[in-house]
């Protein structure tokens, strides 16, 4: 036996041309294709036929005043020719904020719990009753906020109210901190009540996605970070949050999406002004997604066109939050193994 | 083989006695209290406890807390090198013994290396001298690593000083992807919640890259990701992120295994320059390498379902060229494994 030693011209080299490459596959494969191709276009389609009823429905209202009085006008009185979404956007979004102030640090907090403190039963346990909290409908929700938060919450918000009156998010009108009577009614109904029972609502898909995401810190950055005498704190700091970065930015942005598109337990809640608001803590506050629900039942054909345009709003902005989530989700490294 | 410290006088291998270790030590496990639940509430210490499911492992100990001022706990002044000490390792995953009484002796500034067949328990082996062996939610050990004879499983020790003293570098390279060259090189400080000035900085990259030979080809990009060099670069990154904690021991678990013929080389010679001053324990399956790196040598094995045993330890020239046990004879020259 020899080896060989094959003749090779470097002259001939332009010779070679790359070749197109085609397959066919299995008849298997086609029938896999076609079933999921068509589910994808399925949705993208009750997606796009969902914006376009909307759209459809909306837009005799909107030019009935014209876009930039539509979003302009605080008040809702379709009746009268004069209504817009600015006040009730700016609720939406207002509730939507403090809503995810509360529920991000809670679950970030119980995401790193969850990972890389907790052993066992426990860890087992709680990841249930999180995904369990998911299951809690909204009107439970809305139903507890409204009977059992709200009567205990109102002494905290006027303690903040009294004493961070001063910047003038916390101030409420027509209470006087000296008064010697427990006069809470003008806290109840409020902004914040409302955002901290949308916060509970929105914890179990943040901690979920956060959990998902530092649960596939590599192991071995972890070891590696141990190995050079790292506290668990600065292995936290230095593998597990910069790898999960993209989970809690993603997490985050999904609960915001839902926290805007929150509609009964909001309802049940807030007393419906229609006026911008700073105050979070005085009694009175707004949402679109509420607003459809309160006057709805109410509507002749064209203040429902009018509600239509305000649900094409809301449409539109959570869709642009939701966009903006998967993406940044999608990006991020906790979505694949690390390299090498 | 070169020999900086003290001169081995009698270049022979030493063969366990199985019988007299097992009359002495029988029932290791039962009689002696594993180490992390022997502290008690009187003692002030927060011990970790492991069938505590609110807490992975917890470390903390008020008293040290207040006393030790920061350079106590951590210097960034280079530490001589110390011996290490295993005595009577049991190692249980679940209810499976992986290790069974193994003691090794590892002198101060020399290379040990660990070599077998797979599956006989001398990573394990290598992770339970820095307490990695722990992170594993199943395992648990017996016996006692002496560093310095000063038992690392002490309840009064802290782990993370364990592990800063002991060094380890990974099978697979983990630089720490999302920072720099530079900030991969110096993370043991952050990990440590220590400050350092840039000067010191500075100084440590520089100290720490040169001493595993990876200066010269990163010294114009410090500040570029430590995810983009080659294999052999990466790992040599994570050596040098090892010494600038100034560990006292560094631990290698198949450095190479990973690597092209010519990054071995490099990282042996890393290997070469740090004798003496680091001791080093190196798991391989190379065992060329074992030969050319390696002071002192012992042969793991585990037969068929029994736990790991060391056969045969001793000079590594004796071990390849004039080992005592048929096994270890075996080995060593490709016959099995």
């Amino acid at each position: 036996m020899s080896t060989y030693l094959p003749e090779y011209h470097p002259e001939q080299e332009t010779e070679a041309t790359a070749r197109p490459l085609t397959y066919r596959f299995e008849p298997k494969d086609y029938v896999f294709r076609s079933i999921t191709r068509s589910g994808g276009i399925i949705v993208l389609v009750v997606m796009a036929m969902v914006g376009i009823f909307l759209a459809s429905n909306g837009i005799s209202a909107i030019n009935e005043v014209g876009l930039w009085k539509f979003l302009t006008t605080q008040n809702w009185a379709p009746e009268s020719n004069d209504f817009g979404i600015a006040a009730v956007l700016w609720g939406t979004v207002q509730i939507a904020l403090v809503a995810l102030l509360v529920a991000m640090p809670l679950s970030l907090g119980t995401s790193l719990f969850i990972t890389e403190v907790a052993r066992g039963w426990v860890q087992r346990t709680l990841t249930s009753l999180i995904d369990l909290l998911a299951a809690v409908p909204s009107v439970v929700f809305g139903l507890w906020g409204a009977y059992m938060l709200q009567p205990n919450i109102v002494d905290f918000s006027k303690w903040i109210s009294v004493w961070f009156g001063w910047i003038p998010m916390f101030q409420v009108e027509g209470v006087d901190p000296a008064s010697p009577l427990r006069d809470t009614v003008p806290f109840t109904a409020s902004t914040f009540i409302a955002g901290l029972v949308v916060a509970m609502m929105i914890v179990p898909i943040q901690t979920s996605i956060m959990t998902e995401s530092f649960r596939r810190a590599p192991i071995g950055e972890r070891e590696g970070a141990f190995a050079l005498g790292a506290t668990r704190w600065g292995m936290i700091r230095t593998v597990v949050l910069p790898f999960g970065q993209g989970g809690i930015i993603g997490g985050t942005m999904l609960g915001l999406g839902r926290a805007l598109g929150e509609t009964i337990a909001i309802y049940l809640i807030i007393s419906p002004v229609f006026e911008i608001k700073f105050h979070i803590l005085e009694k009175g506050a707004n949402s679109i997604a509420a607003m459809i629900a309160l006057k709805y039942s109410e509507s002749n054909e064209f203040a429902m066109s009018a509600l239509m345009a305000a649900g094409f709003a809301l449409f539109i902005v959570t869709m642009l939050v939701n966009f903006t989530a998967s993406a940044i989700i999608a990006r991020s490294r906790s979505g694949a193994e690390s390299e090498g | 083989m070169k020999m900086p410290s003290e001169p081995h006088t009698v270049a022979m291998t030493t063969l366990p006695d199985e019988a007299a270790g097992a009359g002495v030590h029988a029932g290791a496990r039962a009689g002696q209290q594993s180490p992390e639940q022997s502290g008690t509430a009187s003692q002030q210490l927060a011990v970790f406890d492991p069938a505590d499911p609110f807490d992975a492992g917890s470390t903390f100990d008020p008293e040290a807390t207040f006393d030790a001022g920061l350079e106590k706990r951590f210097s960034l002044a280079a530490q001589p090198a110390a011996g290490l000490e295993a005595e009577n390792i049991s190692a249980w995953f679940g209810e499976r013994k992986v290790l069974d009484r193994v003691s090794l002796s590892m002198p101060a500034g020399t290379v040990t290396a660990l070599i077998g067949p797979s599956g006989c328990g001398k990573s394990t082996f290598l992770r339970i001298l820095n307490r990695m062996h722990e992170m594993v939610p199943s395992a648990s050990l017996a016996g006692e690593v002496l560093l310095d004879g000063q038992d690392i499983y002490d309840p009064q020790q802290r782990i993370t000083a364990a592990r800063r003293n002991i060094g380890m570098v990974f099978q697979k390279a983990n630089p720490f992807p999302a920072m720099s060259i530079y900030e991969n090189t110096v993370a043991g400080l952050k990990l440590a919640g220590l400050k350092a000035s840039r000067a010191e900085k500075d100084f440590l990259v520089e100290d720490s890259l040169r001493k595993a030979s990876l200066w010269d080809e990163v010294k114009d990009r410090l500040h570029q990701p430590g995810g983009g060099l080659s294999g052999g670069q990466r790992q040599r990154l994570c050596i040098a992120r090892s010494l600038a904690v100034s560990p006292r021991v560094l631990l290698m678990d198949e450095p190479c295994s990973a690597l092209d013929p010519t990054s071995t080389r490099r990282v042996e010679e890393t290997i070469e320059s740090l004798r003496g001053e680091v001791t080093i324990v190196i798991v391989t399956h190379n065992m060329q390498q074992a030969a050319r790196v390696s002071d002192t040598c012992a042969f793991f094995l585990a037969a068929q379902n029994t736990p790991g045993v060391i056969v045969e330890h001793g000079d590594t020239n004796a071990m390849f060229s004039d080992p005592r046990d048929q096994r270890t004879n075996d080995y060593v020259n490709g016959r099995f494994g």
